[in-house]
């Protein structure tokens, strides 16, 4: 199991829990677990987000392996100038 | 809709070009002759992109028709360099990294060039007051006004 | 010294050394080909008709005088593109406007012509036929419920029921108790800031030479910071095959995160498309402010609560950004950056994307770092003052450091922060004395960093000099910065290797110079192609001598065997084994693909002094230094130079530049004689002080650059103000009227 830190709005998509965990071995797993879990995440995941883990950030790399004491943090997807 | 002929001296070769009454000399050189070295950046006189010497007076190409050419020696930054020698502000540029993207480089470089001319041994009040016309919108203006200073400097040892 | 890949210290030979770019001759003679200096045989000259309205549906286009007119090619309006892919609509809508134009000078058709001329004479022969509506551009009245509404359906379901439809989405970030941190504080401060709307100013106008024949194939040479991009929505827009579009960048004037989407390009195309000829297309610099990407203005409440001792107890901010027409401001960064330099138990931000009839924003410095940190950098001044505290000791006391959870989620790793504020505190600048009304100011500022998709190759000449192709439009002296990481990496003089931004047929997908990505992402791809090329460069050596190609390494540009058992050869140098590249199987190179992910975040402290005109309320900076972690500095020239510019845009946007409209929407300014950014006699010398905390996420530690440098002028710039003024600014420009009225007014507030 993978414990996730949702950023505040998000938590409302998750029934209000800022911590959720999600059976995942890596990036994919964790947000196809997440949206499953939580449909009403599913626009949100849809329109893009970024994941730290390990305070390291990711985008898109679904194969990133995900460890069971990782810190992971969804976060708004970043862009920058 | 008749065209004008225009004879001209540009870096020191005689030139003609036909252009219409409204083409400013910035389009004349852009345009009709080739020489992309100078740039537009607002086509208003506000930024100093386009800025070439015209009878060695310090002017926007943007804000001079074409045919007030007639008779004149324009200089653009292509003249700058002699053969493969580059003018020592082109070489102080490039060494003191007083560039980022370039596109505001031609005109400053012609700008600096004129003041240096003028005035050879400027302070750093002066050289900003000088390139006060000429915006940079990358490098804050430290390295450039830095490489002018030096150049001066290096230009009065050797003179 | 910095960690490689492994973790040890290394000594360089040419990273942090400071030759001269490849690029400077070219740029210093006017040779160097802009956006602008494009020519194609037979091209056409394009240009756009913009609305005259900030806001109105668009009833009827008539274009068939201007179709009729002698010398007009084609004419283009929404109707030409049809429908288009929903993640590239709202960049259609701005690219030509649909069923309504929604800001002045929003593009609502575009002709070809064969002269400037012709093409000016047409548009004035297009007849559009408007129902003007109430426009809206101040971001608190686009949100009041009654407000003129730009788009029906877009409220996202973040967004509580009642509110206006320009309100787009919410976001909101931190952890802890807000109101029990607040009642441990023995001082709160609340204030609203508020920020104007700025434009990225790049001197090089939007530009593009398009080229599409019949087969459905197209060119397009254009100045953008990020090929790949424009390739990839044009495609979409035109419903075209990626492959089929071949997208060259020229040279960029500058482009500061505005050039990170398309405006002309897919209309060039369609032009080109229809009259079967090239079309150039260059904007005017009015074009360029009314239609291109300005930042989002805002207007930010910040709640800090602090005890007299400095620490910070409870800090809360709620961020309203309206980023123009369209969904999409860059709210949520500055909701996750705003606290990101503190350590804080207790701390929530509030976002607000909003719409408004202005121009769609695009990224600009760091999008929307600059406006948070300006608020609470401010709001943190103004507590410090208060009880007598020194604002470097009390930002050190609460400041971010390794094991920090940062206010928008994650934990940091080793950061540099606090070396940015000591180096500050021990600078001297700080304690050099002040005039009269003079006043200095700090403030810190953070910014994410990002990598993404990136490709790299390095080909090995048959005389063995290096040639590396990078998909990454060069705004800054990038090319030397990837010249000296492959030197570096392979062992030669930085003379013996030359590198250029391929074409989009040329490499995979790289992702847009943006987010201060480049030497970060295209470095690291770099040494890990040069990397590749010495493995290869190594088993061709091994294949000479006869042995084992493990027994062979590189060091110094050349293939030695590694260690007294692999045999005893003289070394081959990279020349000599690129001289028998055909003998032992063909060229040699080496290259990268990767998503490249652990870019370091960055922090910078800025100090700024400046002098207050009481008569006259004009600001004059008298001194500014700017201390920020590099990570590692592979140009420090460049580096230098990418602090010294986001300084002075910053100076910029805290004392000048803004967007100012009238109460019908009408930008008043759209030139740079009255959008006045800065020039070489406002400023001081810009001093900069470089800090390397190694990237652990990079070979060389390598962090991005670009971008932190804006974030904190606004506040340290707004601190210094508030102190030689005596008066708290809390609105962005300080314009000389505004600190006036502000100085007047003091005492009778």
């Amino acid at each position: 199991m993978v414990r996730v830190r949702l950023w505040g709005s998000l938590a409302e998509g998750a029934e209000g829990q800022r911590e959720v965990e999600i059976e995942a071995g890596n990036l994919r797993e964790l947000l196809d677990g997440l949206g499953e879990r939580f449909p009403a995440l599913r626009a949100e995941l849809e329109r893009g987000v970024s994941v730290s883990i390990d305070g390291r950030v990711y985008n898109d790399s679904w194969f990133t392996p995900i460890g069971p004491e990782s810190e992971v943090v969804l976060l708004r997807r970043l862009k920058g100038g | 809709m008749s065209r004008i002929h225009v004879t001209t001296t540009i870096n020191g070769d005689e030139t003609d070009f036909l252009c219409d009454a409204e083409d400013t000399l910035l389009d004349v050189l852009r345009d009709r002759l080739g020489l992309t070295g100078t740039k537009e950046g607002c086509g208003t006189g506000d930024c100093g992109a386009c800025s070439v010497l015209v009878d060695g007076r310090l002017v926007c190409s943007c804000l001079m028709l074409g045919a007030e050419a007639e008779g004149r020696e324009v200089a653009t930054i292509e003249g700058m360099a002699r053969g493969d020698q580059l003018h020592p502000l082109q070489q102080k540029f490039i060494e003191m990294a007083a560039l980022q993207c370039g596109i505001c480089t031609p005109g400053i470089l012609v700008a600096a060039k004129s003041l240096l001319e003028r005035n050879p041994d400027p302070s750093e009040e002066e050289v900003r007051y000088w390139l006060a016309g000429n915006l940079c919108r990358c490098t804050g203006y430290d390295k450039i006004i830095r490489a002018v200073m030096e150049t001066a400097a290096d230009m009065r040892r050797a003179s | 010294m910095a960690l490689d890949q492994t973790g040890k210290t290394r000594d360089f030979k040419v990273v942090g050394t400071r030759p001269n770019r490849p690029d400077g001759i070219d740029k210093v003679t006017g040779r160097a080909r802009f956006g602008a200096d494009i020519v194609a045989p037979g091209m056409l000259t394009g240009r756009i008709l913009r609305s005259p309205h900030a806001h109105a549906r668009i009833l009827r286009i008539d274009a068939s005088k201007a179709e009729a007119l002698p010398g007009v090619k084609a004419v283009v309006t929404r109707a030409d593109f049809g429908d288009v892919p929903d993640h590239v609509a709202d960049i259609m809508d701005n690219c030509m406007a649909g069923a309504k134009a929604l800001y002045d000078g929003h593009a609502v058709a575009a002709v070809a012509a064969n002269s400037a001329a012709v093409a000016r004479k047409a548009l004035r022969l297009i007849e559009v036929e408007y129902e003007v509506l109430p426009s809206v551009t101040d971001v608190d009245a686009a949100m009041r419920p009654g407000a003129s509404v730009l788009h029906e359906g877009r409220q996202q379901e973040t967004v509580p029921g009642g509110m206006s439809g320009n309100v787009i989405s919410r976001v909101e970030f931190g952890h802890g108790d807000i109101e029990a941190g607040l009642k441990r504080a023995d001082r709160v401060v609340t204030r609203i800031y508020r920020t104007a709307a700025t434009h990225q100013g790049y001197i090089e106008p939007h530009a593009c030479l398009a080229t599409m024949g019949p087969d459905g194939q197209a060119d397009l040479w254009v100045c953008t910071q990020g090929h790949y991009m424009v390739r990839n929505t044009c495609a979409a827009i035109l419903g075209m095959e990626q492959g089929q579009l071949r997208v060259t960048a020229s040279e960029i004037g500058g482009g500061f995160g505005g050039k990170t989407t398309v405006f002309l390009e897919p209309v060039a195309l369609m032009l080109s498309r229809k009259a079967g000829r090239p079309v150039k297309m260059v904007m005017s610099r009015t074009e360029v402010l009314r239609a291109t990407g300005p930042t989002a203005s805002t207007s930010i409440d910040v709640k800090i609560g602090m005890r007299k001792d400095g620490k910070i107890t409870a800090a809360f901010a709620e961020l309203r950004y309206q980023g123009g027409a369209y969904p999409g401001s860059p709210v949520d960064m500055g909701s996750m950056s705003a606290f990101a330099p503190y350590d804080l138990e207790n701390v929530k931000t509030v976002g607000w994307d909003v719409v408004t009839n202005r121009p769609k924003a695009a990224a600009y410095r760091a999008p929307g770092a600059p406006m948070a940190a300006f608020a609470v950098e401010s709001a943190i001044d103004e507590l410090a003052k208060g009880f007598g505290l020194d604002p470097l000791e009390v930002r050190l006391m609460n400041g971010a450091d390794k094991g920090t959870r940062a206010s928008y989620g994650p934990t940091y790793p080793a950061i540099g922060l606090k070396a940015t504020l000591e180096a500050a505190r021990a600078h001297p600048h700080w304690k050099a004395p002040l005039g009269e009304n003079q006043g200095r100011g700090v403030a810190c500022g953070f910014w994410f960093n990002f990598g993404g998709d990136t490709c790299v190759s390095l080909n090995v000449t048959p005389d063995g000099t290096v040639n590396v192709s990078e998909g990454n439009p060069d705004i800054g002296g990038s090319r030397a910065s990837m010249t000296m990481m492959a030197a570096e990496e392979l062992g030669i003089p930085y003379d013996q290797v030359r590198t250029i931004i391929a074409d989009t047929g040329s490499l995979g997908q790289n992702e847009v110079t943006d987010g201060s990505r480049v030497t970060f992402a295209v470095g690291l791809a770099t040494i890990e192609a040069a990397r590749a090329a010495k493995r290869e460069m190594c088993r061709r050596a091994a294949m000479v001598w006869g042995i084992d190609e493990d027994a062979v390494e590189w060091e110094d540009g050349a293939a030695r065997p590694a260690g007294p058992n692999a045999g005893k050869f003289p070394p081959m140098t990279l020349k000599e084994i690129a001289a028998i590249a055909s003998n032992s199987g063909g060229p040699i190179a080496g290259h990268h693909e990767v998503n490249a992910e652990g870019a370091g975040v960055s922090f910078a402290t800025h100090m700024v002094d400046v002098e207050v005109d009481p008569d006259t309320g004009a600001t004059r900076i008298l001194r500014y230094t700017v201390f920020q972690d590099a990570g590692k500095a592979v140009h420090p020239s460049y580096v230098e130079g990418q602090f010294q510019g986001g300084a002075v845009q910053g100076i910029g946007w805290a004392l000048n530049e803004e967007y100012i409209y009238d109460k019908d929407g009408i930008l008043q300014n759209p030139g740079f004689l009255d959008y006045r950014i800065p020039v070489a006699s406002d400023l001081p010398m810009i001093d900069t002080v470089i800090l390397e905390i190694p990237n652990p996420g990079h070979p060389y530690g390598v962090r991005g650059v670009g971008e932190t440098s804006i974030v904190p002028p606004l506040a340290a710039i707004a601190n210094a103000v508030s102190a030689a003024a005596g008066v708290r600014m809390v609105q962005l420009p300080m314009s000389p009227p505004r600190i006036l009225a502000a100085m007047q007014g003091r005492g009778r507030a």
